[in-house]
């Protein structure tokens, strides 16, 4: 493939409207669905796939790895990334951060957990899923209009669940509730992040211990009681759980109430057609995408892809959020349509590193959608939607708060 | 059309048996796909955007 001229600095991140990608990002997409980029902070060049095709097949490649090694580029800006500097091969990985690993040390730790979040295990949770909604649309309605569905609904419904899941009580959450907020903010640097990282993991591990001593009907429990796992892999993965369990749906039950609101004919439909849920959700889910900085992997070799010449050590930045609006997979990407086949998009990722959680997800945001529509079936926000504040400078794209009224 | 599972290869997300769940299901212990048939209709479209949202490669069909 011929090299398009331009070599972008990064993935564009500023947005001209609440819920489509940067128009940049876009035309980029438009222009050529594999190019070259600049990383961060030195220029560096890698590559940055755009459509759904390339998407796919980058992350399903095995040459793409996941364990990076140093220099370590980033397609954003990020203030922090002087702390990697003078480190040389692969990084040092997190104990249990399987995220970071490739078979087979990654499908070892995977494993431990996939049993329990099967699609059956989580309509198992289903009936306990809706008692926890309930309650905090109690909790909504006992605020008073305004309130902010962030903090009585969003943030509580899945930090409530994955909690219960783990066994982690729900009141210790001021332990690892601001600390998992700056795991995932972009400019936090590494330092900062790996000090977040060790809070949260502390905590756990000190669970973790109690639990080993007098166990639980919970999956942190079952962890402990796994001799094949150290304590550092138990607390890595328990953080890894605890976090990404909570602040990924979080961020998609504000946004996508907030994208609903927004185009009241498709609230109106699942108000009327309460049976088109499921295929709602992945519409939202398509729709707005909330990892808009893009998956993360490096080349383990030299090898051709798709007719361009990948260098072992080369970055490559996956743009889900384009593959998702991309036309040749959907029929009109760029409206949200809660009828539409949204099956195949990218939200959940691809290839073996595919979200452990995502049926989780799914239970949580059906039922969370289809309880609040149902109890307040004439929300509407509270002030105009230019005024809502907007969550950018984390990996996963938001609202910070949902003033909301009825 | 005849289905092929490679349990290898299996990421145990749940693509499959959230898809078409007449035909997969996923292991109790360890979530990985289990036939619960082998054979198919040719024009089962279920079965085959479960193949094709495999995120791990692990399902294909033989026709």
């Amino acid at each position: 493939m011929a090299a398009p001229e331009t070599v972008p600095y990064g993935i564009p991140l500023d947005r001209e409207t609440v819920f489509d990608p940067p128009q940049a990002l876009m035309a980029l997409h438009r222009e050529a669905p594999l190019r070259r980029m600049r990383y961060y902070p030195d220029g560096a060049e890698g590559w940055l796939v755009t459509s759904h095709r390339l998407a796919r097949k980058a992350l399903a490649d095995p040459r793409f790895k996941s364990r990076l090694t140093a220099p370590v580029k980033v397609p954003v800006p990020v203030s922090g990334i002087e702390d990697y500097a003078g480190l040389e091969g692969e990084l040092p990985v997190t104990p249990g951060a399987f995220i970071e690993m490739d078979p087979p040390d990654h499908t070892r730790l995977r494993r431990k957990l996939t049993g329990v979040f099967t699609v059956r295990r989580m309509r198992q949770l289903e009936p306990r899923i809706a008692e926890i909604v309930d309650s905090r649309l109690d909790a909504l309605e006992a605020a008073g209009r305004p309130a902010d569905l962030v903090a009585e609904f969003a943030l509580p419904v899945p930090a409530l669940v994955i909690c219960e899941l783990l066994g982690v009580p729900y009141a210790d959450r001021d332990r690892f509730e601001a600390d998992a907020a700056v795991v995932f903010t972009m400019d936090a640097g590494a330092e900062e992040k790996g000090r977040a990282w060790e809070s949260i993991g502390g905590f756990l591990a000190e669970l973790a211990a109690a639990k080993r001593a007098e166990p639980a009907d919970d999956l942190l429990s079952d962890l402990a009681a796994d001799a094949e796992l150290s304590e550092a892999e138990v607390a890595g993965m328990a953080v890894l759980l605890l976090i990404a369990g909570h602040e990924t749906t979080a961020k998609m039950l504000a946004l996508g109430t907030m994208a609903l609101l927004e185009n009241r004919d498709q609230w109106e439909l699942l108000r009327e057609r309460p049976e088109l849920m499921a295929g709602g959700v992945e519409e939202l889910l398509r729709y707005l995408t909330i990892i808009h900085t893009g998956l993360i992997r490096q080349a383990g070799e030299d090898f051709e892809f798709e007719g361009a010449r990948i260098k072992a050590g080369e970055y490559v930045t996956v743009s889900v959020q384009t593959a998702n609006r991309d036309e040749e997979h959907f029929i009109d990407p760029d409206t949200l349509d809660v009828t539409k086949d949204a099956k195949g998009h990218l939200t959940f990722g691809h290839g073996v590193h595919q979200c452990l959680g995502q049926q989780l997800a799914r239970v949580e945001m059906r039922t969370a959608f289809a309880k609040l529509i149902e109890r307040f079936p004439g929300l509407r926000l509270a002030v105009p939607a230019r005024e809502v504040p907007m969550v950018t400078d984390q990996n996963f794209y938001g609202v910070a708060e949902l003033p909301v009224t009825w | 059309m005849k289905i092929i599972a490679d349990r290898g290869l299996c990421a145990s997300a749940g693509m499959c048996a959230l898809t078409d769940p007449e035909h997969f299901d996923q292991d109790e212990e360890d979530g990985r796909v289990v036939l619960l048939a082998d054979e198919a209709e040719d024009c089962d479209t279920d079965v085959e955007d479960a193949v094709r949202l495999c995120p791990s490669g692990a399902l294909r069909l033989d026709r």
